[in-house]
């Protein structure tokens, strides 16, 4: 206090405008130390010409803002240099500025132009600066400015810009909440941004301006997560709190069948007995749980939404963050969000934070002791940790107890009474008190020692510390009250305590007990009474209520012997100068003492007073604090505080997970200039899609994910033509530190090139993961390094992994040499199909190198990065579509949905029959064939769960009951695809397990073959090709290819035409006399037609052949995308 | 509404401020001194919730009737995360304050300093405090309080570890991080501020990056600056904030590349009084000092890496690859930094350097007592274990000790209540003793309890739960870096009970 009232002194001088102000300078140490100026001087100062001057007296401006004196009446002097040259004072008077604009609201108008002026800035760092500034000038008059501005700067072509375009609205709201629509637009642009440094920014303004527009979050959901690792540490703490919460409305309660077996009557009782936390039990629960979900639960199985799961995986690397706000953040989220069993994860990360500052662990204590209630066996491995050393302050100590006392349980008791008996002997009182009351509710909650802990307590009655005795006395009464009868030797030992113990509260306990138990204590009782009666004009309030109430309590039970006392000590209470004391008195005199006024209640005073009392629940001060988010200031605080966003309640049905799916963008749109810059801005550098990369292939080369191929194009120095001239409008807007840095990264790639091995490595590892490994399917570099440890880490067989090995060098030989060998034409496309293929090789076990597998990424060639990532979170496994043999029987390919490994012996392949799906024409004919290659039978095998994008339709096939080892079984399912190739994701399930897989249809199975005759199809082609101007116009694309080696030749050319895709053939030649005389075509043409299975669109293909092996394929289908997907297709099947 | 001051009431000298002046008040928080409760007009009060729920004082002031004038939960709409920021030093003076927004006036300290004053030690202040219109979250480091306002929902861990940034960040330019050093770079501190924190939210913290905009003083800069009278604020613009790697500037060079690893170790233990372990762990960190020029791709690998149990890491270190091979794979920051801390699996038996043979008596009827201590050299893998200081603290009661030590020398603090004897180099061929007597408060009571002793010891040139390096590669870069790794285990909260 003292010194706040120098301060006030300091402050007092200050403001008086009139007395002179002498600013000591600091900044210029020694050497004017002893000079004293006054303000005039530094006016002077500021106006004089030279810099030097100018720097020093803001300097010391600077300096008496930073002690809190006020400097405002300086502002003209000041405002006047806003527009100086040199950078230092420049930055300074924006210091000045941002402090005194809202106070001096006209003069700081001058300053606007200078800002304005600065936005326009060619220097990124510069218009980033202005806007801070202007952002941060508090005055009502320039919101409108500043709106323009924060909305020029979100399209900046700089990311620095945008985040501190960001990090303005929230500014401009909190100036002008009326503004709140217009920025809710600017941030929906800027969410949708893909760089990761404007990512924190915008989610932070996000939360402030309009965090009940969870709606916005849905289309950049998996963009977020998938950015998320590569996120400054503030950034992922604000975004992983506010994808919490978006989670809670989004998803199912991953629990829910827990809780839902819980509330079924009998389980309760079994396991509620201690807390049915244990994670052991957990996975008792859920082995049950499945082994009954489909006999006895008719309720249908929870299946994690794999949005879900994508958030989860993706913040539990940020567990190992230096940044305790960061973990915290991600133990809350899984605390709130993960399925019981997954929780203890944070655990360990949650103890490693214990070490950190004190501060630090305040706070995670108490977010652990209000975890330690709800999942005890989580932090049991972790009890030591929370052992309690002497010089800990008071505060952690305390949480440290609550916490081993939730932790407490049948088996580790005596190891934390033991610990207790240490803690007892503390110097610490307060300390010791809060230990008393651990034992105390550890004897509550465990009743085997309940009679030790009792016993240990009744010794502490003896001690000489009066604080320690009289906590004792207070958890003793509570521990009685659960089994009186056998404690009255207790009871009169603490009765002769009285005489001692003066805290009040203890004498009012021991009273209490005394008269609630005075038939077991008929003797002492009424002496007691005698006792208190002496004292009792000196007693506390609390011990005199306590008084009056044995009082009473002795009259109805033995009112012979204290029928004067109690009149004594009522006459005495009435007098009290508390009221309630005579109220308490009056109203127990009438209710005892029968009188003739008294009325009908006399008779039940006895019930009144001596009625079975239920014993106290010692509860954790902690309980049920989880319905606060963990780690928020509310939930530390017990109290909501302002701006405090409730967690929300898991929805009753999950809202429709397509919202978040991102659409496809089409081929054109994909060349906007915008978008491409976007995505070469992003430099994720260590993000989950990077994966293991090699040694060589460091950070800073950025070539993460699918731009991967990109500059793999780059370096071969010839692009697809849009890729070019992306690239060439790329360059030219972006500064020139970009641009080189982007040729470093090339250098880089280069010179990591010949290191082309092992990729499959990693896959088999994968494989080993499954789960896991979802979402890095593909890999940017190569790694020579193959550690040992990883090997023996890998569940896969040994075998597997060589042979995979050797193939996928195999690989990148033909690779190479294809590369060399290809014409200059044609080299990027193939090249990226290599590439891919390179990369799916990841999801494979058994590699067959059959060249089909592009039919099912072609899409990536013309995504985004980090589209592809997005997409990547669609598909539910790590299963993605891998052929493996072309079936003998015709040209129907097979793929695997389940391999035989993952599927514990049960191998479920899939192939599309081609045949119409009888019982829905518009759905895809699927034929699944099961076979059961494991020792038992498998049964009741059938579909659960289907997660459809909107619009798409299923027919399950029927149950197979049982299938006996070795037998093979194949059935039909139907799929509406809706024309587009997004999987069909379901479970496959057993009697025991269940299995996600999906089907990911090549878009060449969308079709039907329809019959055509060569005039029809002319027809057809013309007239859509004659009506571009209709919306739903058709499309043509058409592409010039060379053929493969083995592909000349009319009927190698059909062949692989409806291979790719379920078309037929157009008859022709054969009628050729018949057609008018329009001159024949030099070489011959190959016409396919068909129908898309869903809407019916006509898809038209035709190739032309040369002699020397060119050729040119031509698609026309009114669904553009379709159209250019199976142009890719055919192109690919032509070429090998 | 009338700008101008006026006069209300022509029989009374009273003038009633204008709405400018009024406002001026407000921003400024000059000209009234925040109070609970302020009597504007006769008998008519402005207060806050405080007062409004105190009935008695109400009652005192003749109060009959209560408008509540707020509005919402708090009545403005204020969406930064941390509002201003004091530095306090340990006799309660505010010698620096930065508001990142509106000013909030000094007075919302008066809650936090008499939380100060109620608590014993400063370590014992509850880092976050509630007050009627703020939270105030506060670290105490250095000895120094780090005192942030808040006004709204923030998860204070967030806050807390920013400011725990902010006192690093004054260690890591100064040298130091205390009230002196501070108030004489008290501009460049504050520029260091207004860069970390833009609106409340964190900005700028790595030191890579804020070094760029402001450079850090040297002794050599400092003299030209005084000449020149130019300053330390970068007249380049930063690449950091644009690169691809937020925690490395471009373009470092040096003449002599070297990298420098120090492996630390701390045990963690509490022994009982028979001398079995209770409760033993290993934390260790690395600490990296590299002076690389480029863009240098660093693998540093363990020969033994299963002992780590748990681990942390500097951002910069890629998770995939310890996850997949259990390397640290990473583009360092420039300078000094902490790589990764870890924790060494508990399961492992942990070895426990030395051993304390100790009695203490308190005489019965006497106000005296015996204090007998022994070190002794346990686990040492044949290493010196030096720098041994046990510190106990006495109870209360205790008012003077004398003592003989064999080695090393002692002090008692009686303000305290601390014993410190430094003892230094432990010899196995002579232990250290300390013996004497302790005289106590005539009239106390023989005290119940025994105090604890905290041993702080140093081995050089060991880790002592066995982790070894194995080798660091670097990539990317053509020259050949000099690289050296150095092990120490210390003491860390290492307590006997007696």
């Amino acid at each position: 206090m003292s010194a706040n009232s120098a301060f006030n002194e300091e402050k007092g001088g200050s403001s008086n405008v009139g007395e002179p102000e002498y600013g000591h300078d600091p900044a210029s140490g020694g050497i004017f130390s002893s000079d004293y100026k006054r303000h005039d001087d530094l006016k002077e100062m500021l106006d004089s010409n030279k810099d030097s001057l100018k720097l020093e007296a803001m300097k010391r401006i600077v300096a008496m803002i930073a002690r809190g004196k006020n400097a405002s009446d300086l502002f003209p002097a000041v405002v006047k240099n806003v527009a100086c040259k040199n950078i230092e004072v420049k930055k300074l008077v924006y210091v000045y500025l941002v402090r005194y604009a809202e106070e001096q609201q006209d003069l700081a108008l001058l300053s606007i132009s200078t800002f304005q002026r600065g936005l326009k800035d060619p220097n990124q760092l510069i218009r980033a600066s202005a806007l801070r500034v202007l952002s941060s000038i508090r005055v009502t008059i320039i919101v409108p400015i500043m709106m323009l501005a924060i909305k020029e700067a979100a399209s900046d072509m700089s990311p620095y810009v945008r985040k501190t375009a960001a990090h303005a609205i929230p500014k401009l709201y909190s100036l002008d909440p009326d503004q709140k629509d217009c920025l809710i637009e600017v941030i929906e642009k800027l969410l949708a941004d893909k760089t990761t440094l404007v990512a924190g920014s915008v989610v932070m303004a996000f939360e402030e301006v309009c965090p009940e527009r969870i709606d916005l979050i849905h289309k950049n959901y998996r963009k977020l997560c998938n950015l998320l690792i590569d996120v400054e540490e503030w950034g992922q703490v604000v975004i992983i709190n506010m994808l919490t919460r978006y989670a809670r409305t989004q998803f199912l309660n991953p629990n829910m069948n827990e809780s839902l077996l819980e509330e079924g009557g009998g389980e309760k009782a079994f396991y509620g007995s201690d807390g049915d936390d244990d994670e052991e039990e957990d996975k008792d629960e859920k082995d049950k749980k499945k082994a009954e979900a489909p006999s006895v639960v008719k309720r249908k199985p929870y299946v994690m939404d794999p949005d879900h799961r994508l958030l989860l995986r993706n913040t539990k690397p940020l567990l190992q963050s230096r940044n305790a706000a960061v973990v915290m953040a991600v133990a809350q989220l899984y605390f709130h969000l993960a399925p019981k069993a997954e929780v203890g994860v944070i655990a360990k990360a949650l103890v490693r934070l214990m070490r950190s500052h004190s501060e630090v662990q305040y706070v995670v204590l108490q977010n652990v002791a209000t975890m330690s209630i709800k999942r005890r066996g989580m932090f049991e491995p972790y009890l030591k940790s929370f052992y309690i050393r002497s010089t800990d302050p008071t505060q952690i100590k305390v949480l440290k107890l609550e916490v081993l006392t939730n932790l407490a349980n049948e088996t580790n008791i005596s190891t934390i009474l033991r610990e207790f008996q240490t803690y007892i002997k503390s110097m610490d009182k307060d300390f010791v008190a809060a230990t008393i009351q651990a034992i105390g509710r550890c004897a509550t909650n465990i009743g085997e020692v309940r009679d030790t802990c009792l016993n240990g307590l009744v010794q502490l009655l003896s001690n000489r510390d009066e604080l320690v005795v009289a906590e004792s006395v207070v958890v003793i009464k509570k521990l009685l009250q659960m089994q009186p009868e056998q404690h009255s030797d207790i009871i009169k030992h603490m009765a002769k305590l009285t005489d001692n113990i003066q805290v009040p509260m203890a004498r009012a306990s021991i009273l209490w007990l005394i008269g609630e138990y005075c038939e077991h204590v008929p003797k002492i009782a009424p002496d007691v009474l005698r006792k208190m009666a002496k004292t009792f004009t000196n007693e506390e309030d609390i011990v005199k209520l306590q008084i009056i109430n044995l009082a009473a309590k002795l009259y109805l039970t033995n009112s012979k012997q204290t029928k004067l006392l109690t009149q004594y000590v009522l006459n005495l209470a009435k007098y009290d100068q508390n009221y309630d004391i005579r109220d308490r008195a009056r109203f127990i005199r009438q209710l005892i003492v029968p009188t003739d006024k008294s009325g009908a209640l006399s008779k039940y005073a006895k019930k009144l007073f001596l009625a079975l009392k239920p014993a106290p629940v010692l509860e954790s001060p902690f309980k049920d604090r989880d319905h606060f988010q963990l780690g928020s200031l509310s939930h530390l605080l017990n109290a909501k505080a302002g701006g405090y966003q409730e967690l929300p309640d898991w929805p009753e049905a999950a809202p429709d997970p397509s919202v978040r799916n991102v659409e496809v963008p089409e081929w054109t749109k994909c060349s906007s200039r915008e978008k491409r810059k976007e995505k070469k801005v992003e430099k994720p550098f260590y993000s989950d899609s990077e994966g293991e990369s090699g040694p060589t292939e460091s950070a800073d080369s950025a070539s993460d994910t699918a731009s991967d191929s990109e500059s793999g194009s780059e370096e071969s120095g010839s692009g697809s033509e849009s890729e070019e001239s992306d690239q060439q409008s790329e360059s030219g807007s972006e500064e020139d530190e970009e641009e080189e840095e982007r040729k470093k990264k090339k250098e880089k790639i280069k010179a990591k090139k010949p290191v082309p091995e092992s990729d499959s490595e990693q896959s088999s590892e994968e494989e080993g993961k499954k789960t896991e490994s979802k979402n890095k399917p593909r890999r940017g570099g190569s790694d020579t390094e193959s550690g040992e440890d990883k090997d023996s880490e890998t569940e896969s067989s040994e075998s597997e992994e060589e042979e995979s090995e050797e193939e996928s060098e195999e690989e990148t030989k033909k690779k190479k040499k294809a590369t060399v060998s290809k014409p200059p034409s044609k080299p990027p496309k193939i090249d990226n199909k290599k590439e891919k293929k390179e990369m799916s090789l990841l999801d494979l076990d058994d590699f067959d190198p059959a060249p089909s597998l592009s039919q099912v990424t072609p899409l990536n060639n013309f995504l985004s990065s980090s589209l592809v990532t997005d997409l990547e979170g669609l598909s539910l496994t790590d299963n993605v579509l891998s052929p493996t043999t072309i079936t003998p029987s015709g040209n129907l390919k097979t793929y695997e949905l389940l391999h035989r490994i993952t599927g514990e012996g049960l191998s479920v392949e899939y192939c599309f029959s081609r045949q119409p799906f009888s019982p829905d024409p518009h759905m895809v004919a699927v034929q699944i064939q099961f076979t059961n290659s494991a020792a038992s039978e498998a049964k009741n095998l059938h579909i659960e769960d289907a997660k459809l994008q909107s619009g798409m339709r299923m027919k399950e096939f029927p149950e197979i009951e049982t299938l006996p080892a070795g037998e093979t079984v194949s059935v039909v399912m139907g799929i509406d695809f809706c024309d587009s190739t997004q999987a069909a994701n379901f479970q496959l399930c057993t009697h025991t397990r269940k299995f996600f897989v999906s089907i990911q249809p090549p878009v060449g199975e969308l079709m039907m073959p329809i019959f055509m005759t060569e005039n029809e199809f002319k027809k057809e082609q013309e007239t859509l090709l004659q009506s571009p101007g209709q919306l739903m116009g058709m499309n043509e694309i058409t592409e010039k290819v060379t053929l493969g080696e083995k592909c000349h030749g009319e009927h190698a050319v059909i062949q692989r035409v409806t291979t790719a895709a379920n078309l037929s053939r157009v008859p022709c030649g054969s009628d050729k006399e018949c057609s008018p005389p329009v001159p024949l075509p030099p070489s011959p043409v190959h016409r396919f037609a068909g129908k898309t299975v869903t809407s019916g669109s006509l898809v038209l293909v035709s190739v032309v052949t040369k002699d020397n092996g060119a050729a040119q394929v031509t698609v026309n289908c009114e669904k553009m995308v379709i159209g250019t997907m199976l142009v890719k297709d055919i192109l690919q099947t032509l070429t090998q | 509404m009338s700008h101008e001051a006026v006069r209300v009431d022509p029989d009374m000298e009273y003038l009633t401020p204008g709405v400018v002046d009024l406002e001026q008040m407000f921003w400024t928080g000059l000209g009234a001194t925040y109070t609970h409760c302020n009597q504007v007009w006769p008998n008519l009060y402005i207060g806050d919730k405080k007062t409004a729920l105190e009935k008695p004082g109400l009652v005192e002031m003749g109060v009959t009737h209560i408008i509540n004038a707020a509005e919402g939960t708090w009545n403005n709409v204020s969406t930064e995360m941390i509002h201003s920021l004091f530095l306090v030093n340990p006799s309660g003076d505010i010698f620096l304050e930065k508001h990142w927004k509106s000013v909030v006036s000094r007075s919302v300290c008066d809650y936090f300093l008499e939380a100060r004053e109620k608590a014993l030690d400063p370590e014992d202040v509850p880092p976050v405090i509630s007050t009627p219109h703020h939270y105030l979250i506060s670290i105490y480091r250095d000895k120094l309080f780090f005192l942030s306002v808040i006004q709204t929902e923030v998860p204070p861990l967030f806050v807390i570890e920013f400011l725990h940034r902010v006192a690093e960040m004054i260690q890591d330019y100064f040298g130091e991080c205390s009230e002196t050093v501070i108030k004489d770079n008290v501009v460049m501190v504050y520029e260091l501020l207004e860069e970390m924190l833009d609106n409340g939210f964190p900005l700028a913290t790595e030191s890579n990056v804020l070094k760029e905009m402001i450079r850090p003083p040297t002794i050599l800069r400092s003299v030209v600056n005084t000449l020149t009278g130019s300053s330390n604020v970068g007249d380049k613009l930063p690449t950091g904030q644009l690169s691809t790697i937020p925690w490395r500037r471009a373009g470092v060079k040096y003449t002599n590349n070297e990298a420098y690893f120090d492996v630390v170790e701390e045990i963690d233990a509490i022994l009982d009084r028979t001398g079995t372990t209770v409760f033993a762990e290993i934390q260790g960190v690395v600490e990296a000092c590299v002076k690389l020029s480029g863009m240098p791709d660093l693998t540093l690998s363990f020969m033994n890496p299963r002992l780590l149990d748990d681990v942390s890491f500097h951002p910069c270190v890629r998770y995939k690859r310890w996850e997949s091979e259990r390397v640290l794979s990473f583009i360092p920051p420039d300078g000094n930094f902490t790589l990764m801390t870890y924790h060494v699996n508990a399961q492992n038996l942990v070895a426990i350097p030395v051993y304390v043979k100790h009695s203490i008596n308190f005489f019965e009827s006497g106000s005296g007592g015996r204090l007998d201590l022994t070190v002794g050299p346990k686990q040492t893998m044949g290493k010196t274990v030096e720098g041994v200081l046990v510190t106990v603290h006495m109870p209360k009661t205790v008012l003077s000790v004398s003592l003989n030590a064999t080695q090393g020398s002692y002090t008692y603090d009686n303000a305290t209540k601390v014993l410190v004897w430094d003892i230094g180099k432990l010899n196995p061929q002579k232990l250290p003793n300390l013996r004497g007597s302790l005289s106590l408060q005539t009239g106390a009571p023989k005290p119940e309890e025994n105090p604890s002793l905290n041993i702080d010891l140093k081995i050089q040139q060991l880790a002592i739960s066995g982790l070894k390096v194995n080798r660091l590669d670097m990539f990317g870069e053509k020259y050949k870096p000099f690289k050296g790794v150095k092990y120490i285990t210390k003491a860390g909260k290492f307590q006997v009970r007696m």
